[in-house]
């Protein structure tokens, strides 16, 4: 089975979608991150689907809050309808935003492989995101947030996020 | 078919997310040191959503619970579906990874299989869920052999851990009448199946631990029929608290 995995947004929609931020990462966006998966107006409602990054991810409820709230600022009503399926994949989080990750402080994912062996600690090639070392270790395979992990650089000896790769 | 083989089916599963979430949840605060802690919590939180995804699709249909919380808040003991293994207490931090590596590699197996049920709902849960499960069995494992194969006495405490939680793992492999029925329509996963394949995974890592695999006898089971052990009732209490003490409040 193929399934569509580029989100239809409606353009429209786009300088509002830009204004919700993801709670826990406030640098990024929903578009970001990649979480809306569609966003159409019908009859005057703007219909958005939301997936979630991991299921207990309690981002979700807020940013679903934040999306009525924003919409509401341009008066128009939305509903948000929460789709688990296709699951979400940090493949879907942009460059752009990947990029605001790092200077915000948070290590972006590394594709599945390499996001392997650094998880298990094989290989140094996690980013240090204070001196930009790639001499850094695993801390914890967990880290403030479901989707993190926490690193160390044994350079500068910053601790640092690290966002896992989830596929 | 009828739709409560379905709604039994789908809370079998649920349930087993909740309890362990529960059980893990206790340890916020209490976990060894600050990055097991945190952790343990993660993985109790993926179980809670997960969770309310199956409940969420369980009370869509349900005639006698509208919303996931009621689900989760209303039931009488005899209702809940999970296997004892996860309600068994956080005895101490070997009980903990012995309890979640048992479930993790069980609950893996299952929702892979999972994905290829005719049930559109389940098959999204399965996609999603098994991505955040191999991170659960990856960290419950890497701690196993850790305690295994460390000090003398993180060992001496893991094995009494394994010993005393297997005799409920055979449980994970009963098939109760909601399972078969789900099973004949394509849409449940026929765990049985899995069973030689688990002892198998299992007793390599336990090897690797420098673990005993204990002897294949005296299981016991009830969980999935709704008796449960002693200590369910005090998770009970614990949970259902609030929606006891204040009915219908909402967050
Ligand atoms: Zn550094």
């Amino acid at each position: 089975m193929t399934i569509d995995l580029q989100p239809n947004i409606d353009r429209a929609l786009i300088p509002v979608l830009e204004t919700v931020a993801d709670p826990e990462i406030p640098v990024l966006t929903v578009l970001d991150l990649g979480v809306i998966r569609e966003a159409i107006e019908e009859q005057g409602i703007v219909k958005i689907k939301l997936t979630p990054t991991y299921s207990g991810c309690p981002a979700m409820d807020v940013m679903s809050q934040d999306l009525v709230a924003a919409f509401a600022k341009v008066g128009k009503e939305v509903e948000v309808e929460l789709v688990l399926a296709p699951a979400w994949s940090t493949d879907w989080i942009s460059e752009k935003g990947k990029q605001k990750m790092e200077v915000y402080g948070i290590a972006a994912p590394l594709e599945e492989t390499a996001d392997k062996e650094a998880l298990l600690g094989n290989k140094k090639i996690v980013k240090c995101t204070n001196c930009g070392s790639r001499n850094t270790r695993l801390i914890s395979q967990f880290g403030s947030t479901a989707c993190k992990a926490l690193f160390q650089c044994n350079e500068c000896l910053e601790p640092f996020d690290y966002f896992k790769c989830l596929k | 078919m009828a739709n409560t083989d379905l709604y039994n089916y789908i809370l079998g599963i649920a349930d087993n997310s909740l309890i362990l979430g529960q059980r893990l949840g206790e340890l916020c605060g209490h976990g060894p040191n600050l990055e097991t802690d945190i952790a343990l919590t993660n993985i109790s939180l993926d179980l809670i959503g997960q969770t309310r995804s199956y409940y969420q699709y369980a009370a869509s249909f349900s005639e006698e619970y509208k919303t996931e919380d009621d689900i989760a808040f209303l039931r009488l003991e005899r209702e809940y579906r999970n296997v004892l293994l996860v309600e068994q207490p956080n005895t101490h931090f070997g009980f903990v990874i012995g309890r979640q590596y048992l479930f993790d590699v069980y609950h893996y197996m299952l929702m892979d299989e999972l994905q290829n049920t005719k049930d559109d709902t389940l098959q999204a849960i399965a996609r999603k869920c098994i991505k955040e499960v191999s991170y659960h069995k990856r960290f419950s494992g890497d701690w196993l052999k850790r305690l295994g194969d460390g000090t003398e006495e993180s060992h001496q405490k893991m094995q009494e851990a394994i010993n005393g939680l297997w005799r409920f793992t055979n449980e994970l492999f009963e098939l109760t009448e909601s399972e078969d029925a789900m099973i004949k329509a394509g849409i449940g996963v026929d765990v049985s199946k899995m069973k030689e394949h688990y002892y198998a995974e299992v007793s390599l890592l336990l090897n690797e631990a420098t673990l005993q695999v204990p002897e294949r006898k005296n299981f016991t089971s009830g969980g999935k029929k709704g008796t449960h052990t002693e200590h369910f009732g005090y998770i009970l209490s614990e949970l259902q608290y609030m929606q006891r003490t204040f009915p219908n409040m909402t967050w």
